[in-house]
């Protein structure tokens, strides 16, 4: 059995703090006996005993929507003085904001809905937590417990539905049940690999009178996620470090969800070796940090790329080898010896066969690791890495990112992108949708802080945007949140800027408007023979604008400013900044042309990545 | 591939064959037997798995299965130290003529005869899935008719118990 549940931690006092120190789900914490006093059991109603709960759990704000089967828990929710509730316009917008909200704070973000469609809106933003270890909990309401499979009035079989998406979810119909499953939702959700947990309640269970009881303890005999690495692993992890000639640390989004990003450094700066940040642990290493080649993969860098394939020893942290960082899997990093990291046994070998196996929590991996590298350093000395990064360095010298400006005089996106970056500083959060913006923005934004890039990296869900930015803004209210959103991403989802307005959560957005569902255009062009099937959306320039974003804004209550040239980007980006009373809508529009680069093809090795369209770097054969 | 067997302790709640099953949909890993039943203890299930997979892709099979949360213990149970068990009712044509020579297969294969009317009986036999299907083999000639068989259940050979061992790790860790 496991002491707990506790509450979450508060939210830091800096944003300093926040970002190094609140991310980490705490699985030691969470053994240890809990420090709140005894809570008296009590008289009330299961709906009562759902309020009850997510405010033992810690919970400051729910984001959802009521109907039929949720009802009577909104009516208590009314009177709660410790939890907020934020009404958003789509299940899915409400699931997208528990999600922002938990990567901005590392808390557990919170999304309450109906039964039957309010459920099923939900499967997407669950997906897309659980791809991205995102700690959420969902609480849905469900038909009463005698109306359960019989095809009733907004039933559907939630549990059943999201049982492949979620890391756990319940489904009560005893009331005595409540405060123990919405207990253990939390730590479930919270500690190991975090994940989404769903939570379904008849609504039966919520009217009927029960004793509200908050466990001291919880009973989850097949739950215990290790933490600690192995000693003998990290021994020898630490040996091939130190003996590498050509190491690479690969980064992935487990060094956010760990808070390791101060360990990170120390094992950056100590072990000399080359490394790279995935899509989801961008920020998890300054990119100024010199070690810090970018992002590899896919869009990544041509030295990210390039020193995953000629290293001679890849060291995988809280990264999952996943196809669009690997490319063709039978050539990636094939001269490498492979030690993995990460908290999820089942991410070990999965795709590629480790050679050093660690299962833990990175924050202790690094620091049983630190030590023991220094140590085999102290008797074998640094290992010489020059040549290493004299071959890294030509690579950044001749490679380096950047974009060509567009033909058709348009503005560049990637510009705008920069600029935003620059202006807005990395104190700022950003998240992005899904597409080429999505790629710039992990391309041309320097990040220098863990929990300031937040996206839909594993699922790629288009729509994220708004919803998340605006949860992550509720989370962290003191720091600059931009979505950065494309034409398509931001019709998915932009109801949500009422719930912004209304709410007074004055994100910003920078709408890099092509015109176009852009990711799929620039394949269209590159394999489909430029035959641009249903991929024009008639928001840009030279179009109709259906709809017209600036009047959209206007009529959701936010600031919208349209830029078109590239000289009123700047002064744009500045009003923005100006304005915290109200969410703004700035219109970029910008060539449809624009391409991400560098770019490997899907199912290619990464060897053939290309810089721009037909440039292909030249490698030295001797390998 | 080769034929593997897994003996997977749950937690005796709702839903829990549906995540077990499910997860070897989802993953594409190819079930060829499946039996769930109570043990010795109140709250505990035994799923005994009979998968047709290479070492690798078994691995993973059961580190997924050890992330579901309401999975306690899984042990692969290697043939030579445990016993394996199928039950198989076979209902076979057999009328006079043939009767006698239906009753002689059973006999030889130390099965019985459950019910029987004049023109079939109904054999009962249980044993490794060899031998029921060399009995099936034997059978085939007088016309099989009706074939129902339980998944694979099996047990390690020796003194120690799985449940124990399984249970005594979640008292350690309290």
């Amino acid at each position: 059995m496991v002491q707990g549940p506790i509450p979450a931690p508060p939210r830091s006092a800096t944003p300093a703090d926040a970002a190094t120190s609140s991310s980490a789900p705490k699985p030691d914490a969470a053994r240890r006996p809990t420090p709140r006093a005894h809570v008296a059991s009590e008289e009330m109603t299961g709906a009562q005993s759902i309020v009850r709960s997510l405010e033992e759990a810690g919970v400051e704000v729910v984001f959802g929507i009521p109907g039929g089967a949720i009802l009577p828990t909104y009516d208590p929710l009314m009177d709660s003085k410790k939890v907020r509730h934020i009404l958003v316009r789509h299940e899915q917008g409400g699931g997208h904001a528990a999600s922002g909200y938990a990567h901005a704070t590392g808390r557990v973000g919170v999304t309450m809905a109906t039964s039957g469609p309010g459920a099923t809106n939900l499967v997407t933003p669950i997906a897309d937590a659980n791809m991205d270890s995102i700690p959420m909990v969902a609480i849905t309401g469900q038909v009463g417990a005698s109306l359960i499979g019989t095809d009733a009035f907004q039933e559907a079989d939630i549990v059943g539905i999201t049982l492949p998406v979620t890391k756990h979810n319940f489904l009560v119909t005893d009331p005595d049940d409540i405060p123990r499953t919405i207990a253990e939702a939390f730590h479930i959700a919270s500690s190991g690999r975090p994940g989404p947990v769903l939570v379904d309640i008849a609504k039966s269970a919520m009217q009927s009178r029960t004793t509200f009881n908050w466990p001291t303890e919880l009973n989850l005999p097949g739950y215990h996620p290790v933490t600690k690495p192995h000693s003998k692993q990290i021994r020898e992890a630490a040996r091939l470090l130190a003996t590498a000639r050509r190491p690479v640390l690969y980064i992935g989004g487990g060094a956010i969800r760990s808070g390791a990003a101060a360990e990170l450094r120390k094992l950056v700066d100590l072990s000399g070796a080359a490394a790279v940040t995935t899509l989801m642990a961008r920020g998890a290493l300054p990119d100024s940090h010199p070690q810090n080649l970018g992002m590899p993969g896919m869009h990544g860098t041509v030295p990210a790329v390039s020193a995953l394939q000629k290293a001679d020893l890849v060291f995988a942290l809280g990264a999952r080898f996943d196809d669009r960082v690997t490319g063709k899997l039978s050539s990636f990093a094939p001269h490498a010896t492979i030690i993995h990291a990460d908290i999820d046994p089942a991410e070990i070998g999965k795709n590629r066969v480790a050679d050093v196996p660690i299962v833990g929590d990175l924050k202790e991996v690094i620091a049983d690791l630190l030590p023991e590298l220094e140590r085999e350093q102290a008797q074998h000395g640094k290992p010489d890495l020059e040549a290493w990064w004299r071959q890294i360095d030509s690579w950044r010298e001749t490679y380096p990112l950047g974009f060509s400006e567009p033909d058709d005089g348009h503005l560049a996106p990637q510009h705008v992108i920069s600029r935003l970056g620059e202006i807005s500083g990395p104190d700022s959060i950003y998240v992005a949708g899904v597409g080429q913006h999505q790629m710039w923005a992990a391309q041309f934004i320097k990040y220098e802080r863990p929990n300031t890039w937040l996206n839909s990296g594993g699922l790629g869900t288009m729509g994220y945007s708004i919803p998340a930015a605006m949860g992550a803004k509720v989370g962290q209210p003191d720091r600059t949140v931009w979505a950065i959103d494309g034409d398509g991403c931001f019709q998915m989802t932009n109801q949500e800027l009422a719930t912004c307005t209304i709410n007074e959560i004055p994100i910003k957005v920078a709408l890099i408007n092509n015109s176009s569902l852009g990711m799929v255009r620039q394949w269209q062009t590159l394999f489909y023979e430029s035959r641009y099937s249903n991929t024009d959306l008639n928001t840009g320039h030279g179009t109709i604008r259906v709809p017209d974003f600036v009047k959209l804004a206007d009529a959701y209550g936010c600031v919208g400013i349209r830029v078109e040239h590239a000289n009123e980007v700047d002064a744009a980006i500045k009003r923005a900044e100006q304005i915290n009373d109200q969410p703004v809508v700035i219109d970029f529009n910008v060539s449809r042309d624009a391409m991400v680069w560098p770019m490997v093809a899907s199912g290619v090795s990464n060897d053939d990545i290309q810089y721009a369209r037909g440039i292909s770097p030249a490698w030295d054969r001797e390998d | 591939m080769t034929r593997h067997t897994l003996s997977v302790l749950v937690e005796n709640k709702p839903a829990v064959l549906a995540r077990v099953a499910g997860l070897f949909a989802r993953r594409s890993f190819n079930i060829h037997s499946l039996a769930v039943g109570p043990t010795e203890h109140e709250e505990l299930s035994r799923v005994t798995v009979v998968v047709d997979v290479d070492g690798l892709p078994l691995e993973q099979v059961t580190k997924q299965l050890n992330k579901l949360i309401n999975v306690i213990k899984i042990v692969e149970l290697d043939p030579a130290a445990a016993v394996q068990r199928e039950l198989m009712l076979v209902k076979v044509r057999a009328d006079l003529t043939t009767r006698t020579h239906v009753l002689e297969v059973v006999q030889l294969f130390r099965a019985h005869v459950v019910d029987v009317v004049p023109d079939a009986v109904t054999i009962e036999a249980t044993g490794n899935p060899e031998k029921l299907a060399a009995l099936l083999a034997a059978l085939e000639p007088f016309g099989v008719r009706e074939i129902v068989k339980s998944g694979t259940v099996g047990i390690g050979r020796g003194a120690r118990s799985i449940t124990d061992r399984a249970l005594e790790r979640t008292t350690r860790s309290a």
